[in-house]
């Protein structure tokens, strides 16, 4: 039995200890916004946070996440209301919508680690999400508008 | 899917045909008391009574929501907004009531021309451009109908505006909900008129898409997100080489995972059953499978490619000719030979395929994201031994489709089906990334041969273009649509009926047989001709002495939206104007299903050989456009397609099996690979056509051409490889 700390909530998980954690958040918990693409992380879809460092899901056993603070895309806000989700509505990032759980969590500890990114560092720290839909400068243009709402107060 | 097959004047000929059949039924009033046909209404079981329902496409309930069932599938072009949007223009609805929910199979939302239900050759917006703008509009004379009858006064004296019906001599308003019960006891009109374009107040307005919440906080639902009660996961060990054949099998190992619960052999291979896709996964790596590799073992690219290099020598089947290419080549100043390569590919959507069916005695559910729910319903009805009726698909948002999930072989679907019907419990076959990479349904591998010929003034007299690839309607029941003696339009789509005047001109084909599943892939064959067409095109500007630029405006005299595009681009991009030292402009048009589009790269290459590609500018003319942020999205995404396909990738074969495996050798473009774009719409009142795709054919070409403006060297094979 592992106890995993998922979005503030306690859960405990009957799983083979070296499944990876994507697959028992998707599919134990249910919480399925956290996506599979590769299984070898190289695509980021599966970004968490592990006690706030963006993680590939896909990839980290189950059992190394255990008593960590895990945050999952459903944890981001709980109302639509983090500046990123803000800005990626305002500027209409997503196509198919599916790597963008991934983007929206590797964008996420890069704005809490570096509040005024420039398009370097979006470019460094986004790197390792891939968009086939090709939502690429959508993305650079929304995490500046989500710095300026942050610095605005818009954060949480 | 090729919207060459229907070209333009086809197109409203048959949308005329096809889809006036369409209309009348939809409006047929015996169809509409209950709001749905006959036909329809067992399975729109959610039709509740107090539902105004003038359609299928529409349902108006007592609080005001209006829901648009979209019968395309949203993989991220954005139908689930443009659609709506037309729908909300004609009813007057006030747009924050909108709701969008997908068409379940049926007849009525079959696509206007090709009869049957599919998202494809960026025909959505054309497709629908009538039918759900009448729809919209129906509804409205209806509930103004219900308004002067609850209101005893003449429907003349009413309009309706925001959601609500108004009558402006006694200031009366009574909200869209309100009148959905009166609304739902009336006929509905035979024929409605449809709004001067001039007093458009959505369309042609940049509208934020419906779908974006639900896409930032993990709720969106994709097919593989989909749980069903008693649901097993499966994966399928396919065989390593296309049309092998298991042999043996020794499932003991797999069958000792935890959470594998069994291991059964279907039609495509050998099928893990488990609790979860996990152990699923784990159970495949440990079966013991013996594989007979059939004739397909010998398969190489290299090989291949000697194969098409010998058939391009000579002319194939001639699918145009104009004048005499031979006599004009003979007679020309200076003429040049190229060869043009274009390898396999993957469309590598970044969710995986994976199908949910639920198999019972009397019926099948099946969720996907499925962009061919007619063909798939007949597929899965065949192999569940069910009438087509007895099945039902939910389709799903699709995680990127690119054309991979509209496969006439239904090859995602089927299988499913198959896999569910072995092991007598509710599955979700699971690809993974490998399955996906190796899976097959490729861009076919192209070969192209170009001849050009210039007068003693530089202006081309002679273009010979010959064409070697697999066919992808062949074998299909597209055939009878998509092949015409012999020569399959998507093959020679972007080249045949290309727009610059040249006087003698021979596009020809050889169609080889090849053992590798192939498929449309975002833009199907104009992919490969818009690169050959484009590339070539630029060599001859440069053999004849001739700007690239001034050249194609002198040549596309009688294409004036053409030019305007070309000339729209080449402005913004400021064609002519110096650059930074490195750097190389590279221009290139093409027109495809039933669009301009225009795009001026911006290249530098380094010492190592490496491109970078710092901007695109792109101008489009897809007449009247709905939504131009959706335009310019799409235009964005198609750039960075076509990039990954130019910089990129190739999917090769050595001994009958896949190089490549995952997106560490299959790599896609990365934000920090991604240069600046800038997308400008020419302006158009004529009927709306392809955005989806036209994006992707221009980028390679004007990629290769700024090359060599930049160094000098000529790019004719893809991806680019300078080092």
């Amino acid at each position: 039995m592992i106890t995993l700390k998922v979005n503030g909530k306690q859960f405990q998980a009957e799983v083979d200890p070296a499944t990876p954690l994507l697959w028992v958040l998707r599919e134990t918990l249910g919480l399925t916004g956290t996506k599979y693409g590769c299984g070898m992380a190289q695509c980021g879809a599966c970004t968490v946070h592990l006690d706030g460092e963006a993680i590939r899901s896909c990839v980290k056993r189950v059992s190394d996440a255990a008593g960590k603070e895990i945050t999952t895309i459903e944890g981001l806000s709980p109302d639509l209301s983090h500046p990123l989700q803000k800005a990626w509505i305002e500027i209409d990032v997503p196509q198919c919508g599916y790597c963008q759980s991934g983007q929206l969590m590797s964008a996420a500890v890069l704005l809490a680690e570096n509040p005024k990114p420039t398009d370097t560092d979006i470019d460094e720290g986004m790197a390792g999400n891939i968009c086939r839909c090709g939502t690429y400068p959508r993305i650079r243009q929304a995490i500046h508008r989500a710095a300026e709402i942050k610095s605005q107060g818009g954060a949480k | 899917m090729s919207a060459t097959t229907v070209k333009r004047r086809d197109f409203l000929k048959t949308g005329a045909a096809v889809g006036g059949g369409l209309l009348i039924s939809l409006y047929l009033p015996e169809l509409s008391q209950a709001g749905v046909s006959a036909k329809t209404s067992d399975k729109l079981k959610f039709v509740e009574p107090a539902t105004f329902a003038p359609n299928a496409f529409i349902r108006i309930a007592t609080d005001d929501t209006v829901t648009v069932i979209v019968n395309k599938s949203e993989m991220g072009q954005g139908v689930y907004t443009s659609l709506p949007m037309l729908i909300a223009e004609e009813l007057e609805a006030d747009w924050s009531k909108i709701k969008v929910e997908s068409a379940p199979v049926d007849a009525v939302y079959n696509h206007t021309v090709f009869g049957m239900q599919l998202t494809g050759g960026s025909t959505s917006t054309a497709s629908e451009w009538q039918r759900f703008r009448k729809a919209g509009a129906t509804a409205r004379i209806m509930l103004i109908a219900a308004a002067a009858q609850n209101w005893k006064v003449e429907p003349q004296s009413l309009r309706a505006e925001n959601g609500f019906v108004i009558h402006p001599a006694s200031k009366r308003r009574a909200s869209f909900g309100s009148l959905a019960d009166t609304a739902a006891t009336l006929t509905p009109p035979k024929d409605v008129p449809l709004k001067d374009p001039k007093d458009f107040k959505l369309i042609g307005k940049s509208t934020r898409r419906l779908d974006t919440p639900a896409k930032v906080n993990g709720s969106a639902q994709f097919g593989l997100d989909v749980q069903i009660p008693g649901m097993m996961t499966a994966v399928v060990a396919r065989p390593p080489v296309f049309g092998g054949k298991v042999v043996s099998l020794n499932a003991e190992k797999a069958k000792a995972v935890a959470g594998v619960k069994d291991v059964l052999q279907v039609p495509s291979g050998v099928a893990v059953i488990a609790t979860g896709f996990w152990p699923a996964k784990l159970g495949r790596e440990r079966l013991e499978i013996k594989w007979d590799d059939g004739p397909g073992a010998n398969l190489s690219t290299v090989g291949m490619r000697e194969q098409y290099a010998t058939l391009a020598k000579n002319p194939g089947l001639v699918a145009n000719k104009v004048g005499d290419p031979a006599k004009a080549l003979a007679g020309a100043a200076k003429t040049i030979t190229a060869e043009y390569e274009v390898p396999y590919l993957a469309h590598a959507m970044m969710e995986p395929l994976n199908c949910v069916v639920d198999l019972r005695a009397d019926r099948c559910e099946i969720w996907t994201g499925t962009q061919m729910q007619t063909v798939d319903r007949m597929a899965a009805a065949a192999a569940a031994g069910l009438k087509p009726e007895q099945v039902q698909i939910h389709t799903t948002l699709l995680g990127g489709g690119f054309g991979r999930r509209a496969n006439p072989a239904s090859d995602f679907v089927l299988e499913a089906v198959q896999v569910a019907k072995a092991a007598r419990v509710p599955v979700k076959v699971v690809w993974t990334r490998e399955d996906d990479i190796r899976g097959g349904y490729y861009r076919p591998m192209w070969y192209d041969r170009m001849v050009g010929g210039v007068d003693a003034t530089g202006n081309p007299v002679a273009w010979t273009h010959t064409i070697v690839g697999q066919s992808i309607f062949q074998g299909t029941f597209f055939e009878q649509f998509g092949i015409k003696d012999g020569i399959d339009s998507a093959s020679v789509e972007g080249a045949a009926d290309l727009l610059y005047g040249i006087p003698n001109l021979q596009v020809d084909l050889h169609t080889p047989r090849i053992g590798v599943p192939v498929l449309w892939w975002r833009s199907v064959g104009h992919s490969h001709n818009g690169f050959a067409v484009e590339a070539f095109f630029d060599e001859l500007a440069h053999a004849g002495g001739k700007d690239p630029y001034e050249l194609r405006r002198t040549l596309l005299a009688k294409q004036p939206r053409m030019r305007a595009v070309l000339d729209l681009v080449a402005q913004k991009a400021n064609w002519g104007k110096p650059l930074p030292a490195g750097r190389g402009r590279g221009i290139a048009t093409h027109f495809s299903f039933d669009s301009y589009v225009g795009q001026v790269a911006e290249v530098s290459v380094d010492k190592t050989g490496a491109v970078r590609v710092h901007r695109m500018v792109c101008a489009v003319d897809c007449g009247q456009v709905v939504n131009p942020d959706s335009v310019k999205a799409q235009m964005e995404g198609g750039i960075i397609f076509g990039l990954t396909a130019a910089l990129k990738d190739e999917i090769t074969f050595e001994g009958g099996r896949v190089q490549q495996r995952n997106f560490h050798d299959y790599p896609m473009l990365r934000i920090n690979e991604s240069p600046e774009i800038e997308v400008y719409i020419v302006p158009s009142t004529e009927n709306p056509t392809g955005v989806g795709e036209p994006g992707v054919p221009p980028v390679a070409p004007a990629v290769a051409n700024a090359i060599f403006a930049a160094t000098g060297k000529r790019v004719r094979k893809l991806p680019i490889r300078l080092s």
